[in-house]
């Protein structure tokens, strides 16, 4: 009965589900690239690339998620700067997670022991090959955890675009409970959806991180990478 | 365009008496009610979990991995929306009733990760002490264990609840008037005007939130020196 | 330290004619916070020449070490390495404190073993020793592979090119890190207790191996070390330090049979006591 009523829904579902994943993977992409930014900035000696990237994090770890979204929806366009709504959730989304992400590179690179960075100043390579060949690839597995926890908080927020006028899942599901009603059916198939999502973005995690840390000499057993670790506690992650 | 033809000063302070309004009697009320059942909740989790309840230990496990992997707005949708119409046992419920129980029992889940580090972070030799001096224990988890374990994770507590407040524009979907609510559907709605009243509910966390998180840095510190 | 203004790249000035000093301080000073590590400290050493430094902890070896790689800065003073200074750059007729790209190019003399080994664990043995010679030294990957391989032969590790730091024993790791200094073709090279975090099993190798390097090289060598046995076959001179100060130096026969100082003679018998 409850598959009859939901199989005219499938494409529709089908379509919310694929926005879902789409702004998730590149507002995840545009995060990265905010967080390396902002996280290599933080730590330079030069004061004013320090100040602004300070600024920066703070700011969009200080104000809320869903302000900035509707920040970047409302009251950018006043100022000129209008954008379809894919990519304002993309850039907010960004460069929220990307200030939380910033912290988790910083933390990451100071956790490189100092015998490394002298290992490699005593073979005179240049600050910029200290830092790409030696210090970034033996902090990176140390930063795929808390990003893991990101990612799933990233993906959890998501439902906020809907809000923005984006056709996502959570959209859907509005729609049809709106139509159909069934409550009780929709939500918590709803719900199952994302806890795939966030399981199979984990797993996906897990491999790279496997990776990263075979490139180090440290392989890993194949079972702990399907093994479910759920977001884990990360102060970084939360504040 | 510039930002002085876009700012209008009066209309910013025209609508701010009504944002700090939802701010304190919904944002700040859902923080509050939501962070004690949180803190309630999830320390009945972790210790269900910690001395291994029989059937309750493995339901908690499983509730608190797909509680924290779930969106929270879909949880409001669900116990807004759908709870009322379970047949038998649904009533209805007030938005903020779903947002404040939504919101604890989310970050309980978050919370019982916490509590149990601050009890593994308790030093064995203080569970064996109790036993030596024969304290029931009822009273090893009331005078000995917890008041440590907490105290070690304070900050991370504290800094769920900062967290928290940031998530209670989430309630946003279910209608609950809280101050990002006013400032897009009511205010912005009606005037058409955006920008003072999105920009001062932003300032409004960012002035809530940045001394809270800074303060929770400083009580890690100390507790990280003591 | 750095200063923002860069500089053209510094001329020798002659220094390099003969009897001149490979390495020279001169009025060095270094404090850590209000601690006074180094005062007043002046000496030389010869190019070629292979100079123990013995004395207690906390004395100052460590530190003059790493002042001459650049990993601590200088407080005060001047050190001159191959007639360049170290830590400063002329600009007009005055020294300058030193930018990076200066220091990178007196670096390019002075090689460093360390005694926790800091092989890069994202690399391969191999790929340790290669890296700074192509990225530093501008080589082709194939002709740093052949030096690389050739090194690694040569201290023993010919069958691990593929391996990862963390699959090598304690032994096996200094062996590479001793290749890898060599490999960037050093005037000097420094060696920071470089046995003292080795299991005592294979204390003995690794000290065969520098042995080896010593007599077949004329490397200029600056050696931190407790071993003392090592120390008296290998150096051309021993330098006793306490509290930041030269007590007193000389031949290795010398210092470890007849020493004139007391303080010398107290930390002979302690270090042999040890034993």
């Amino acid at each position: 009965m409850q598959d009859l009523q939901f199989g005219a829904w499938v494409d529709d579902f089908l379509a919310g589900l694929w926005v879902t994943v789409y702004v998730t993977v590149l507002a995840a992409v545009a995060a990265v690239v905010v967080a390396f930014v902002l996280g290599i900035a933080v730590r330079t000696r030069h004061i004013v690339p320090r100040t602004i990237a300070r600024i920066i994090i703070e700011l969009f770890r200080g104000t809320s998620l869903l302000v900035q979204l509707f920040w970047f929806f409302y009251v950018l366009p006043e100022f000129g700067f209008r954008f379809d709504p894919l990519a304002v959730a993309v850039f907010a989304f960004g460069l929220n997670f990307g200030a939380y992400g910033a912290e988790v590179v910083r933390g990451a690179i100071n956790a490189v022991p100092t015998a490394q960075w002298e290992g490699s100043i005593a073979l005179n390579l240049t600050p910029a090959q200290r830092m790409r060949r030696v210090i970034l690839p033996q902090s990176i597995p140390l930063m795929i955890p808390p990003f893991n926890n990101l990612l799933i908080q990233l993906l959890k927020s998501t439902p906020l675009i809907f809000l923005i006028f984006l056709n996502d899942l959570t959209f859907y599901s509005d729609q049809y409970r709106n139509s159909v009603g069934n409550e009780n059916f929709i939500f918590p198939l709803l719900l199952v959806i994302y806890f795939v999502l966030s399981y199979t973005f984990t797993l996906f995690m897990h491999v790279l991180e496997a990776r990263a840390n075979t490139r180090l000499g440290r392989p890993v057993e194949r079972r702990r990478i399907f093994k479910y670790r759920g977001p884990q506690e990360e102060e970084a992650v939360k504040v | 365009m510039t930002v002085f033809q876009t700012w209008d000063m009066d209309f910013a302070l025209e609508h701010l008496p009504e944002l700090l309004d939802a701010f304190v009697q919904f944002t700040l009320v859902a923080t509050v009610l939501g962070s004690i059942l949180a803190a309630v909740l999830g320390l009945l989790f972790a210790i269900i979990r910690r001395v291994r309840v029989p059937v309750l230990a493995p339901v908690v496990t499983v509730i608190v991995e797909f509680v924290r992997s779930t969106p929270i707005p879909i949880q409001l949708f669900f116990v807004f929306y759908g709870f009322p119409t379970i047949p038998g046992i649904g009533f209805n419920i007030s938005a903020m009733t779903a947002g404040v129980l939504v919101l604890g029992v989310h970050y309980a889940c978050y919370y019982a990760e916490v509590y149990r580090a601050g009890i593994e972070s308790v030093p064995k030799g203080q569970w064996e002490a109790c036993t030596a001096l024969s304290i029931a224990p009822r009273y090893q988890w009331q005078r000995v264990v917890l008041p440590q374990a907490i105290r070690n994770v304070l900050p991370s507590l504290g800094n769920y609840v900062i967290s928290m407040f940031k998530e209670t524009p989430f309630l946003y979907v279910i209608g609950v008037t809280e101050m990002v609510t006013v400032a897009v559907t009511q205010i912005g709605g009606d005037a058409f005007r955006y920008t003072e009243v999105v920009t001062l509910a932003g300032l409004i966390f960012l002035a809530a939130s940045y001394p809270a998180a800074v303060a929770m840095r400083k009580l890690e510190m100390r507790l990280g020196h003591a | 330290m750095a200063t923002p203004e860069t500089t053209t790249a510094y001329e020798t000035t002659g220094a390099r004619a003969s009897g001149e000093p490979m390495i020279r301080f001169e009025e060095v000073l270094k404090k850590f916070g209000d601690l006074t590590v180094l005062e007043n400290l002046d000496f030389d050493v010869a190019p070629g020449e292979r100079v123990t430094l013995i004395g207690p902890s906390g004395s100052g070896k460590t530190t003059i070490l790493r002042l001459l790689m650049t990993l601590e800065t200088l407080t005060g003073g001047h050190i001159w390495v191959d007639g360049e200074p170290l830590w400063h750059m002329p600009k007009g007729d005055k020294l300058v404190p030193a930018n990076e790209k200066y220091l990178r190019q007196v670096r390019k003399k002075i090689g460093m073993v360390f005694q926790q080994f800091n092989l890069f664990p994202n690399m391969t043995v191999l790929e340790n020793v290669t890296e700074a010679p192509i990225r530093v030294l501008g080589k082709s990957r194939d002709e740093a592979n052949e030096k690389g391989k050739e090194l690694l032969e040569r201290v023993g590790l010919e069958a691990k090119y593929e391996a990862h730091p963390s699959q090598l024993s304690g032994g096996q790791q200094q062996r590479v890190a001793i290749a890898r200094a060599l490999a960037m073709e050093p005037r000097v090279l420094l060696l920071d207790e470089v046995t003292a975090a080795l299991d005592p099993e294979l204390v003995a190798g690794v000290l065969n191996l520098l042995r080896e390097i010593a007599e077949t090289t004329d490397i200029t060598m600056l050696i931190v070390t407790h071993e003392m046995h090592f120390a008296r076959d290998v150096s051309h001179k021993v330098m006793m330090f306490d509290h930041g100060q030269v007590v007193e130096h000389g031949p290795p026969d010398k210092i470890f049979t007849d020493p004139d100082h007391d303080r010398t003679k107290a930390f002979l018998h302690a270090v042999i006591e040890e034993r």
